[in-house]
């Protein structure tokens, strides 16, 4: 693994809860996500992973508490204004832009790198968006290189495989050059081979590429090879936090996986 | 995208061309040489009709902006294309050179569309439309009351278009203003599209949620399209006001605007070329019909079926039968069917 720094979090969630009228999607949720470290949120269905990564994504905004990215509080921040910041993500269900060439899906995540607006664009020759485009273009064929999709890049998205598709997201994630990456289920719905391949785009993209890693999975045995820490959600709540085996061995963990009655997940649905 | 064997692509420059193949530059070329000396060729009639093509492709392509690429709504669009034709006018009554107040018009159109944009920021699909059919009557209101604008039930008389002393007040010499225009505003949204914004633009169509994660403002956006739509609109309506002379409020109705909307549909939603295509074909149909309906009548198929009078609607008809039958069997366009025949010779006769 990439050697974790000390000193300030990339990434801190302090107190976070989520309500939707009634339901509690999450309930004073705190942690921290060091600089350069593979973070795995796990859970049954239902736990709250997603709403986690929504809240710091910002698609939606917790009730209470704040999130803290490089120490700069970005829990009223809209959405769009965070890729600026170094903020990419992934989707649990495909969400690439159907229509449209895999090459343009990536060039799409260079947005916010991009100057050229729609004037400068409409004159392409003139104005300097041709230069831009090529020199982006440039970096863009790299990161699709690096994830082997150069065979689908004239492609159009939506026409691609499953599995083809998540390394298209990636890429296009990627492409933002983000400081932190949020993947929402990498891995859902592949093969063990696929399997294998994301897990390793994720340890290059975090060693090579010194990219922080925030992961939601299911594939147990992928959450404990690659990631430095994890977090466990049940019911909204923080259940447990640390290196892979110490929260394998944790009996609050066991119970959730194993649906046994557990007194921190009673007392949540007792209120 | 099929190229031929053998072409490969040395640099990215040879590989974001707007025409990727050599022939089809050359198609290209040969066609706007064809156009140029079309004026020497064909009648009067021919070229009125060309001319007819060309302002209501560049209105049409503002609107593919619109609702193809950025995936909105508009049921106003003939409204803008009527504040163009009116504020172009306008300027001219007050002393600005036609060549001139055609590029304003487009402006302060794209000001007004950004004005009725701006409820595009917060509403989608069926709200959006009503918005914007809001939109078409006020507009339409407006220039039946503003007579300081638009000349009041009057309507407004403009100037034919001249440069340098030279007038070009026939339908063989205005002709080329409209080509121009037609060229400019084509490979202006040709670039728009292979580009930031363009993409942008495509992205909130496609899926708005991962749009804005990638950075994309989203409200921003919307009421941009909004924006070029009726600049597009606006240079569309000067050029045919300076085309027809005479600009009067009657002509911009909802229908109007739902015939934009069916260009759009038989061209092709989200195509540059299709906008044209669907133009050409709003434009030819009825005149056909028309010609096909002047055959019939007195024939024996006029009399077996007694038309009579009734032969006038077939024009109304076929623009409904029209609409009908490209969103059963065409949903994609004249576009789409364009591309499947080209793909066809470039295989022929080996065709798997």
């Amino acid at each position: 693994m990439a050697e974790p720094e000390s000193g300030t979090p990339i990434l801190a969630a302090e107190h976070v809860s989520l309500r939707f009228g009634g339901v509690r999607a999450l309930t004073d949720v705190s942690f921290d996500i060091r600089k350069g470290e593979v973070f795995s949120i796990i859970g049954p269905n239902g736990a709250g992973k997603t709403s986690m990564v929504n809240c710091i994504s910002g698609r939606y905004r917790p009730t209470e508490g704040r999130i803290l990215f490089e120490g700069q509080d970005i829990t009223r921040m809209p959405p769009n204004r965070r890729a600026a910041l170094g903020l990419g993500r992934t989707f649990q269900n495909l969400a690439l832009f159907g229509h449209m060439s895999v090459l343009d899906n990536i060039m799409v995540g260079r947005h916010h790198l991009l100057k050229s607006g729609f004037l400068r664009g409409m004159a392409y020759w003139l104005g300097g968006a041709q230069r831009e485009e090529l020199e982006h273009r440039r970096e863009v064929e790299e990161i699709i290189d690096f994830l082997e999709i150069q065979h689908v890049r004239k492609a159009q998205a939506g026409t691609l495989p499953y599995g083809l598709r998540k390394r298209v997201e990636l890429a296009r994630a990627v492409a933002l050059r983000p400081k932190l990456i949020l993947l929402d289920e990498p891995m859902a719905g592949m093969n063990l081979e696929e399997k294998e391949d994301m897990a390793r785009y994720i340890l290059d993209l975090n060693r090579e590429w010194g990219m922080t890693v925030l992961m939601i999975e299911h594939d147990m045995g992928v959450v404990m090879d690659i990631s430095d820490r994890v977090m466990v959600l049940d019911f909204g709540k923080r259940i447990a936090h640390g290196g892979p085996a110490e929260v394998l061995a944790d009996p609050h963990v066991r119970r959730a996986y194993l649906g046994e009655e557990d007194e921190l997940v009673r007392e949540d649905a007792a209120a | 995208m099929h190229l031929p064997a053998g072409d490969f692509r040395t640099s990215y420059r040879a590989d974001t061309t707007i025409f990727p193949t050599r022939n089809s530059r050359i198609a290209l070329w040969l066609g706007i040489a064809a156009l140029c000396a079309a004026p020497l060729l064909l009648g009067r009639y021919e070229m009125t009709i060309l001319i007819q093509i060309g302002y209501f492709a560049i209105a049409a392509l503002g609107l593919n902006i619109l609702v193809g690429f950025t995936g909105q709504i508009s049921i106003g669009h003939a409204a803008f294309f009527g504040f163009g034709a009116f504020a172009s006018a306008g300027f001219v009554a007050q002393g600005v050179p036609v060549a001139l107040a055609i590029p304003l018009a487009g402006l302060v159109t794209a000001l007004v569309g950004l004005v009725f944009g701006l409820p595009a920021a917060r509403l989608k699909g069926l709200y959006l439309a009503i918005a914007t059919l809001a939109a078409q009557f006020i507009l339409e209101d407006f220039f039946a009351r503003a007579a300081w604008f638009s000349g009041g039930v009057a309507g407004r008389v403009t100037e034919s278009f001249s440069l340098f002393g030279i007038r070009f007040d026939q339908p063989e010499t205005y002709f080329y203003i409209v080509l121009f225009w037609v060229l400019v505003m084509f490979v202006g949204a040709a670039n728009l599209m292979r580009t930031r914004d363009g993409r942008a633009l495509v992205a909130v169509r496609d899926h708005y949620l991962s749009a804005e994660m990638m950075g994309i403002n989203l409200a921003y956006y919307r009421t941009l399209s909004f924006g070029i739509a009726s600049f597009y609109a606006g240079v569309g309506g000067a050029l045919y006001a300076h085309h027809i002379l005479f600009v009067s409020v009657e002509a911009f109705n909802i229908l109007f605007s739902i015939q934009f909307l069916a260009m759009v549909i038989i061209g092709g939603l989200g195509s540059i070329m299709g906008s044209l295509m669907g133009a050409a074909f709003m434009v030819i149909m009825p005149e056909a019909v028309q010609s096909a309906a002047q055959a019939l009548e007195g024939s024996w198929v006029d009399t077996a079926l007694n038309l009579g009078s009734s032969l006038n609607f077939l024009r109304e008809m076929a623009i409904g039968a029209a609409i009908i039958l490209f969103l059963i069997f065409e949903p994609d366009g004249l576009a789409h069917r364009w591309r499947l025949i080209r793909a066809y010779w470039k295989l022929y006769p080996y065709s798997h």
